[in-house]
């Protein structure tokens, strides 16, 4: 459903990607991964149409989304939960999950709120908080509800298990893996190797600026030079 | 002794009157303090539109007879498509998304407006009678003039509408949205231009408001409008930068103590009172009395 050819993005005179390939198909969950700096970040920003890429192109659904703006991307049904949450500080926990369907899922607010509230029961005694005093792990549980509440099609997630205690990341993780098997297709870009390539479905690797490996995570998992570049094995 | 007496007894008649201008003073704040905590710019032009706005409600009863409280079914949506339109295709674009930009472009907006407003309008000083100008509403211990009353129920009013818009719709939502946090809003779909236009048009529209009730009570001329920012700039420090019910608020403070000071100084003196009030908020709480702490 997604198709990246050849794309090319980066930051002013600054080229960070170098010709990035990547599909994913319906109903898959595919892991992206690299070291820190590599570009995932902006990979992931030049797709929702935050920025906009040197070259190459991006089809989602079969439409060129290059240089759409980045509420007709929402509109289409590609969302994206970023690094660093950016939820709203100043907005209650509801109005952060209400406002993810600004766009997108409005008729069904009310009926995907409760959804997320059983999802995540740890937010429903702090509907009225506001999202900036919550923990880190509560806000990040924001920012995947508000993704999720635009009923989106493809959910880019980027680093959800950042700063998470190790119980809550294998916790993340697990509610990855039921969203996924709900129908909803995955895009999942992680630090955590090892547990990102168990439950994607296949992976990508990416080192300046290209994909250097790619297949299958099963294979992956047994790749020497992955585990030597990751592991330190 | 007598004196004192007499003064005692007036007081909570300008008590009375400072709160009915200290509601208008709050709409007037009220559109500085929303432009300012979500565009995070001080309006320069804020004195300039409003006098826009007294102007259309002046033009609108000397040439059609409107009623200017009747006017502002007119006036309010005209400003807030004005200031939308200024923001999105002019404020915006000249600014290069500078916020320092921002301030100098509405400076130089509120000199064209001045000086065309001197050009079209004169600058002699314009106010209008009513039939019922001079009618009064008697609380029992004061005598108020019926304009000054309605324009405290409509000020009072339209504040409550914005409260509403801002805490109780998405668009509301995605005003604050907006303020703290823009590129998670873009991530939602928000359109964040839109949403900076509608700002600035929704503060505007306030001042369309205001301009339409002052007019009953107050004489204008090209340069009235910045004696109510001069007011309204103390509020918005004194409620707290952003905070609608800090404006709210700030605009009875300011408004009392400005009638209050008015009887026990004398009138040309009343207004010390107000850099009074500034300059204690600025020193023990600058943040002020809403303001967000950080
Ligand atoms: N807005 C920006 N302007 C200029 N350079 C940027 C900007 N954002 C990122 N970069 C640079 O682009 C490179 C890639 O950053 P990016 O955030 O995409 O990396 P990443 O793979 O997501 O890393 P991490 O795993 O640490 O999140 C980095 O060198 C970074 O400094
Ligand atoms: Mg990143």
């Amino acid at each position: 459903m997604l198709e990246i050819r050849g794309l090319e993005a980066g930051y002013g005179q600054v080229q960070i990607l170098r010709g990035i390939d990547l599909d994913i198909a319906e109903g898959e969950i595919i892991a992206v991964l690299g070291s820190n700096g590599v570009g995932k970040s902006t990979l992931n920003n030049n797709i929702c149409g935050l920025y906009k890429p040197f070259a190459g192109s991006i089809r989602f659904l079969g439409n060129d989304i290059i240089g759409q703006d980045p509420k007709d991307i929402v509109s289409g049904g590609l969302i994206q939960v970023p690094e660093g949450r950016r939820i709203f500080p100043n907005l209650s926990v509801l109005e952060n999950l209400e406002i993810g369907s600004y766009r997108r899922g409005k008729s069904n607010r009310k009926k995907n709120l409760e959804r997320m509230l059983d999802i995540f029961p740890r937010l429903r005694e702090r509907l009225s908080q506001a999202a900036g005093t919550l923990s880190g792990g509560e806000q990040q549980m924001v920012a995947i509800g508000r993704g999720l509440m635009a009923e989106p099609k493809l959910l880019i997630l980027d680093e959800p298990s950042l700063g998470l205690s190790p119980l809550l990341v294998e916790q993340m993780f697990d509610l990855i893996k039921s969203i996924n098997e709900g129908g909803l297709s995955i895009v999942l870009v992680e630090q955590n190797v090892m547990q990102s390539l168990k439950l994607a479905d296949r992976a990508y690797v990416i080192e300046n600026g290209v994909v250097t490996l790619s297949g299958p995570a099963g294979e992956l998992i047994e790749n020497t030079e992955l585990k030597k570049s990751y592991l330190g094995i | 002794m007598l004196d004192e007496f007499m003064l005692l007894g007036m007081m909570p008649a300008a008590v009375v009157n400072g709160l009915m201008f200290g509601a208008i003073y709050a709409l007037v704040a009220l559109g500085l303090t929303l432009i300012y905590g979500v565009l995070h710019i001080i309006n320069f032009a804020h004195g300039a539109l409003l006098m826009l706005a007294m102007y259309a409600a002046f033009y609108l009863f000397r040439h059609f007879g409107i009623d200017p409280y009747f006017a502002i079914v007119f006036v309010v949506p005209a400003s807030f498509v004005l200031g939308y339109a200024l923001y999105r295709w002019g404020i915006g674009k000249l600014a290069h998304g500078k916020d320092e930009n921002i301030l100098l472009v509405t400076l130089g907006l509120a000199i064209v407006i001045e000086n065309a407003a001197i050009f079209f309008f004169t600058a002699d000083q314009q106010t209008i009678t009513l039939s019922y100008s001079y009618d009064t509403v008697d609380l029992g211990f004061v005598f108020l003039s019926l304009p000054k009353v309605i324009s405290f129920f409509a000020s009072l009013f339209i504040c409550l509408l914005l409260w509403l818009l801002i805490s109780k719709t998405d668009l509301g939502r995605a005003i604050r949205a907006v303020a703290k946090e823009r590129q998670g809003a873009r991530l939602v779909g928000i359109d964040v231009e839109h949403i900076f236009a509608a700002t600035y048009g929704i503060g505007i529209a306030c001042l369309g408001a205001a301009g339409c009730l002052l007019l009953p009570s107050f004489y204008v001329d090209p340069f009235t409008g910045n004696i109510f920012v001069l007011v309204a700039f103390t509020i918005v420090v004194l409620g707290g930068m952003g905070s609608i019910v800090g404006a709210l608020v700030g605009g009875f403070i300011i408004g009392v103590t400005e009638s209050v000071g008015g009887l026990i100084l004398g009138e040309s003196l009343g207004q010390i009172g107000i850099s009074l009030i500034f300059i204690l908020i600025l020193v023990l709480r600058p943040t002020g009395l809403f303001g967000a702490k950080s």
